[in-house]
């Protein structure tokens, strides 16, 4: 392979790029380029949630009240703790320590993602379908405002289940991350991949900081 | 090539911290019934933990202005999506259809 003479990190800096300094700056803009367009993919549905909570409160209010507020508040715990084990992931290469305790740090962070999405299918999505509360597939509540329970339902696992597709892709692209780490590709010089993955996963916390009142807390619990 | 920043351990311990406390404090307001502001507290403590996070974790503070520029032209975005869907959805009863116009659309309907 050619050699580039201006290259003064071969194998890691792209030859279109004038320093790590730019290439990383660049990749990171890529990056919240990306999650911009992700605010509004996310953000038609929230804006359909705003106007039929708006035009239909009690029943979203009862749709909500049917939702265990434990499991969504432990969920929150857990995907805040994997942000911060994410960010600890990244600054373990960042200061240079160890590739095991990216590798660490990551896989603990993968767990909790894993933890989350367990809780959400199991716990959660299971009994909602035993409950029959799923529209489309088996919806059986027949209380007031039924029509507007179930339009809230269809909110919850689309909103839900988007967030939950979200989380599965970033466990892959940790997982992708762990085994390059693995084979040393990171250092204090270059970790931008793991930077910008970060970014993604924080962006999916955000995420669900917002989903857990706007679906679980809606009108106040008792 | 220019020293990144890098944010102390302690920082991000006690962003985890203040969110812990925040997730908590949300749902604790959540039995405390005070119609409206439920939603309002609600929503003005999600805001207060995405810019820890996103201020935090994602870098945000130590970042370049062309980055924030992104990130609020996104929030931006958002906002003229909602507001400008709600203004119109809501303000609807402000002004009452005239009973006339029901004839005129009957009309065009059968032509």
């Amino acid at each position: 392979m050619p050699e580039i003479a201006t290259n003064d990190h071969p194998g890691i800096l792209e030859p279109h790029f004038e320093s790590l300094e730019a290439q990383h700056d660049a990749r990171k803009m890529g990056m919240w380029v990306f999650l911009a367009t992700e605010v509004m993919f996310f953000g038609g549905l929230l804006t359909a949630y705003t106007l039929y909570r708006g035009l239909y409160f009690s029943g979203f209010a009862q749709g909500s009240h049917l939702l265990e507020v434990k499991w969504g508040a432990l969920n929150t715990g857990v995907l805040i703790l994997s942000s911060l084990t994410m960010a600890l992931a990244v600054r373990s290469a960042q200061v240079g320590k160890s590739k095991l305790v990216t590798i660490g740090f990551l896989g603990i962070t993968m767990l909790l993602g894993a933890m989350f999405l367990a809780i959400k299918f199991v716990l959660e999505w299971h009994h909602d379908y035993v409950e029959h509360l799923v529209p489309g597939i088996s919806f059986g509540y027949a209380g007031p405002h039924a029509a507007h329970v179930q339009l809230f339902f269809c909110f919850y696992f689309f909103l839900t289940g988007l967030h939950a597709l979200h989380l599965i892709i970033g466990i892959g692209i940790l997982l992708v991350l762990s085994v390059m780490a693995w084979r040393g590709r990171f250092s204090s010089q270059y970790y931008s991949s793991l930077e910008v993955a970060g970014l993604y996963w924080h962006f999916v916390d955000i995420i669900w900081i917002f989903l857990f009142p706007l679906l679980y807390l809606i009108g106040g619990r008792s | 090539m220019k020293a990144r920043h890098i944010v102390p351990v302690r920082i991000y311990v006690g962003v985890f911290a203040a969110l812990i406390v925040l997730a908590a404090l949300t749902t604790g307001l959540a039995y405390v019934h005070m119609g409206i502001w439920n939603t309002v507290a609600a929503l003005t403590i999600a805001i207060a933990k995405m810019l820890l996070v996103a201020l935090f974790f994602m870098h945000m503070r130590y970042d370049k202005g062309l980055t924030r520029v992104v990130i609020i032209a996104s929030l931006m975005w958002l906002a003229i999506l909602i507001v400008f869907t709600a203004s119109d959805e809501f303000t609807r009863h402000w002004s009452p259809i005239p009973s006339n116009w029901g004839p005129a659309i009957s009309m065009q309907q059968k032509q």
